[in-house]
């Protein structure tokens, strides 16, 4: 069910993702991660039958082979990684340990670190949450306030990975994209998280 | 043994690609394994990992095969591509860092010479370096 109220918003925010794409990249991240989520929907049966660490690692295989731009491989080896890093390991208790090797590979993924106006932007102050807020009752709504406000912070920064980076300053002013979709995907995650307790 | 580095071609435009291999094929001839790929997985502008390790087996040689590409994606989503090939041939895959129409023309025209992974490499990066 968490799978299908992530991917599910992803689809329903492709054109605010893909107009935020317009603006500072080449537009397309919208419809290339509507495209990879549609692709996790239809393997939902598949991923029900899995056990955790491999759905995710499904999930990531699946965002890799179908987006076609930069984020599928970003958020598939974010998946793959934590997908690998869960063997073993148990939730709640390791969550922030598993988030982070995801948040890891995508990094190296893209060789990129935080403030650079990308998805880290976003991944790095979450992780951060879940490190230092373990174990609190407002966990949930401190990663969604966390997202939120890292997406904000990206307004101002200006590009320097990625598509947006050929922009140079012009790319100050608008949030990024990707930094947005990670924040949709971490809200339906909480949303849905909440729902269920 | 003839073999020679293989080229690999990756545009966000099919259309792009095909001309570059064109453009290799005309200035530098046959001899070179040339493939390309371009396009989403639904044909739109961008690139598609399962094509890109496609062409890469088409171009495959004992020596290595060598990918230009043009933009952010094609690299993240080629550099995807090289990691989920067969073990074997992993380490003989670079992305090169170069313009992707002079960088195929240049590693090409190396490649044509004998030369190994690394030189065709080091030429086609060496468009970047000034």
């Amino acid at each position: 069910m968490l799978v299908k109220a992530a991917a599910e918003q992803v689809i329903a925010n492709a054109p605010e993702l893909t107009a935020l794409d317009q603006a500072i990249g080449d537009g397309d991240h919208g419809s290339n991660m509507k495209r990879g989520f549609e692709a996790v929907l239809g393997k939902l049966d598949a991923l029900g039958a899995q056990p955790l660490d491999e759905a995710l690692k499904t999930i990531g295989k699946t965002l890799v082979m179908t987006v076609g731009g930069a984020s599928g491989p970003l958020y598939g080896s974010f998946f793959m990684a934590a997908g690998d890093a869960l063997r073993g390991k148990r939730l709640p208790e390791d969550l922030a340990e598993v988030f982070g090797h995801g948040v890891g590979a995508v990094s190296a993924r893209g060789r990129s670190q935080a403030g650079q106006k990308t998805m880290l932007d976003v991944l790095f102050p979450v992780l951060e949450t879940l490190q230092t807020a373990a174990g609190r009752p407002d966990l949930i709504e401190r990663v969604r306030v966390t997202a939120s406000d890292a997406v904000a912070r990206t307004v101002p920064m200006q590009a320097t990975k990625g598509r947006a980076s050929f922009l140079g300053v012009r790319s100050v002013g608008h949030a990024d994209p990707g930094a947005q979709s990670s924040c949709v995907l971490l809200h339906a995650v909480c949303n849905s998280l909440e729902a269920q307790q | 043994m003839n073999d020679t580095v293989g080229i690999v071609i990756v545009s966000h435009s099919r259309d792009i690609a095909k001309g570059t291999a064109d453009m290799v094929r005309q200035m530098v001839g046959t001899e070179v394994r040339v493939a390309f790929c371009g396009g989403n997985p639904d044909g739109g502008l961008g690139t598609n990992v399962s094509l890109i390790m496609e062409a890469i087996n088409d171009a495959w040689s004992p020596k290595g095969v060598a990918v230009l590409v043009d933009l952010g994606g094609a690299e993240t989503n080629s550099e995807m591509a090289v990691e989920m090939l067969q073990p074997e041939r992993r380490n003989l895959v670079v992305v090169c860092n170069a313009p992707i129409v002079e960088g195929a023309v240049m590693a090409a025209t190396e490649a044509a010479g004998g030369s190994s992974l690394d030189q065709v490499r080091a030429v086609a990066e060496e468009l970047s370096a000034g």
